[in-house]
């Protein structure tokens, strides 16, 4: 059984639901992402991960041990886990203090506490301000000592909730690396909340897309954003192009389906009902202005409708029967000499399409 | 303009010679002050916590009528502790009237709800994600409960000075359960009442500024307290 199990798990306020039907597993030492808008219902999930909060149904197992309702084994389990909130919150006492709060709380000897809090402080890199008030730390320094004070009593399951959110630049970066450095350093199963896409697909193996308080999807970071289930998965992780469209020929896993006045070839290993979207990340696609001969299936002749800076890429539409988004670096642009109304192609793999049935 | 000059004189003056009866009231009502203002502590603290801490239907109307309670006048409160305490009263029979112990209640009773109040406003103070991060750490509701009081110490302290500050300055109360009896329950409030209606106002200005005085004195030490501490 999975360390961390919840089953069925819903979550009403005021008769208003925020969590529906969420089945979800947590292994030992994973690196688990949970992404989701805003709103989603992410830092409740969360809560009641850690038990912090009851569900108003559904039933949560630590290690073996049904948690639900238990007050007593309630403790003990939260007392093997440990949770860094969005805003966390640190108390009026020194940084030193801060830390080593959860093992006072564990009556653990000051000489053991000492040792543990020096060496969480220099893995979140905060050793120079552990006698500081840590009322006067920046957002930064105050998410670092968050983690170190969650990190000191050797949890076996750690939850992040946003742990990025409201940081600056540098700040996320030194942040992204502590949470590397426990990844590859702590034998601990971390649970991120974050709406960073990039983030939770950098730093986490498994990935669950929260939605409107419904799990929609886990798998790898490669199923989630290239595979996605529905169309709500889809929209979230950015895949501009989903394109309604007919399958029009199935010959084995490769399928014709036409989309606008044009046709697609995509490859799908799934069985698949007439009715599908077509989907076909940005970055996937190559544009030419002759037309060139490539190993891709899927070419296409059309029109610039919008070109649109993005820091070093610039987003291109063109419209070839159906709309189609692209992304190529800024020189690429320059170099192409793309603008509004120039005639271009549009060329991408038949493997480079990912194929969902449409709901009717 | 002389008056208050002389006073001033006379106040130090009172003051350097260790003025027998001026360091004896003085002394009663700093004792008396802070006696009550320890009872109230100790009984309107803990009850501020519970109330703060617990939910149950009536919580609103009782903090409600706590903080109206803060500006309570000194003589009702000196009128109900003179029903319960008088012969025919219910507490009749503890002989209580006219000694400090009954103005030890009546000032306990005048700074409840200051105490009560100000604790449950410094607790709703304190970030609600302390608690949260206490229980997330592993902290059981009592070790939340503890984190989320010394989180709020600074503005407990607060009320504590408030609590105090109203007990030692306070006089309708002392006159009614304590009756001013010289070398037993004359307070400096209670002095400077009788000795301005005497038309000694040298002694009830020096009496004001000694006063003035012990009030600064107590405030300044719990500041500096409440200063190391942070």
């Amino acid at each position: 059984m999975a360390l961390l199990q919840a089953s069925q798990l819903s979550k009403e306020y005021d008769g208003r639901p925020i969590l529906r039907n969420i089945t979800v597993a947590i292994e030992k030492g994973e690196a688990f992402g949970l992404i989701g808008p805003t709103g989603s219902g992410k830092s409740t999930l969360i809560g009641i991960l850690d038990l912090l909060e009851a569900p108003t149904s559904g039933s949560i197992h630590f290690d073996g041990t049904d948690v639900t309702h238990n007050k007593h084994a309630q403790l003990v389990a939260r007392r093997r886990m440990s949770y860094v909130q969005q805003k966390p919150v640190v108390f009026n006492m020194n940084v030193c203090e801060n830390v080593a709060y959860g093992l006072r709380l564990r009556r653990r000897k000051n000489k053991f506490a000492r040792q543990k809090v020096e060496e969480m402080l220099e893995l979140v890199g905060m050793s120079d301000y552990a006698s500081r008030n840590a009322k006067t730390l920046s957002g930064g320094e105050t998410q670092r000592v968050a983690i170190a004070r969650a990190l000191v009593t050797d949890p076996e399951v750690l939850f992040l909730d946003e742990p990025t959110a409201n940081l600056d630049p540098l700040s996320v970066s030194k942040v992204e690396q502590v949470i590397r450095s426990i990844i590859s350093e702590k034998k601990v199963a971390i649970v991120m909340a974050t709406h960073d896409m990039v983030q939770g697909q950098q730093l986490a193996t498994r990935i669950a897309v929260l939605l409107d308080g419904e799990l929609m999807q886990v798998g790898s970071p490669g199923e989630i954003f290239s595979a996605p289930e529905n169309e709500k998965v889809a929209e979230f992780v950015g895949i501009r192009n989903m394109l309604p469209g007919k399958v029009v020929e199935h010959e084995d896993n490769l399928l014709t389906i036409e989309v606008g006045s044009g046709q697609i070839q995509a490859v799908s290993e799934n069985s698949m009902t007439e009715e599908v979207y077509v989907m076909v990340r940005p970055e996937d696609i190559t544009f030419t202005i002759d037309r060139t001969v490539s190993s891709a299936r899927n070419l296409f002749h059309g029109v610039i409708k919008k070109l649109t800076p993005l820091g070093p890429l610039v987003r291109i539409e063109i419209d070839c029967g159906f709309p189609l988004h692209g992304l190529v670096t800024r020189s690429a642009a320059s170099d192409l000499e793309l603008a509004i109304g120039k005639n271009v192609y549009a060329s991408f793999k038949a493997t480079a399409t990912h194929v969902i049935n449409r709901c009717p | 303009m002389t008056e208050l000059w002389n006073g001033l004189l006379r106040a130090v003056e009172l003051i350097i010679t260790l003025d027998t009866e001026v360091m004896e009231i003085a002394g009663r009502s700093l004792l008396i002050a802070a006696t009550s203002c320890t009872i109230a502590t100790l009984i309107f603290l803990p009850l501020g916590s519970i109330i703060h801490f617990n939910r149950f239907p009536g919580k609103r109307l009782i903090i409600n009528i706590t903080q109206t309670l803060y500006s309570v006048p000194t003589v009702v409160i000196g009128l109900f502790v003179f029903v319960f305490i008088s012969r025919a009263g219910p507490l009749g029979n503890l002989g209580l009237m006219f000694s400090p112990p009954a103005i030890v209640i009546g000032q306990a009773l005048l700074v409840s709800p200051v105490i009560m109040g100000l604790t449950i406003s410094a607790l709703s103070g304190v970030d609600k994600g302390v608690s949260r991060t206490a229980f997330s750490l592993g902290a059981n509701r009592y070790q939340a409960t503890a984190l989320v009081i010394r989180e709020a110490r600074f503005a407990i302290l607060a009320a504590l000075i408030m609590g105090f500050g109203r007990a030692i300055s306070e006089v309708g109360l002392s006159l009614m359960v304590g009756g001013n009896i010289r070398g037993f329950t004359r307070t400096i409030t209670t002095a400077i009442s009788l000795e301005t209606s005497k038309g000694e106002l040298e002694l009830s200005i020096a009496l004001g500024i000694i006063l003035m005085s012990l009030a600064l004195i107590v405030n300044i030490t719990l500041n500096r307290i409440q200063h190391r501490k942070e």
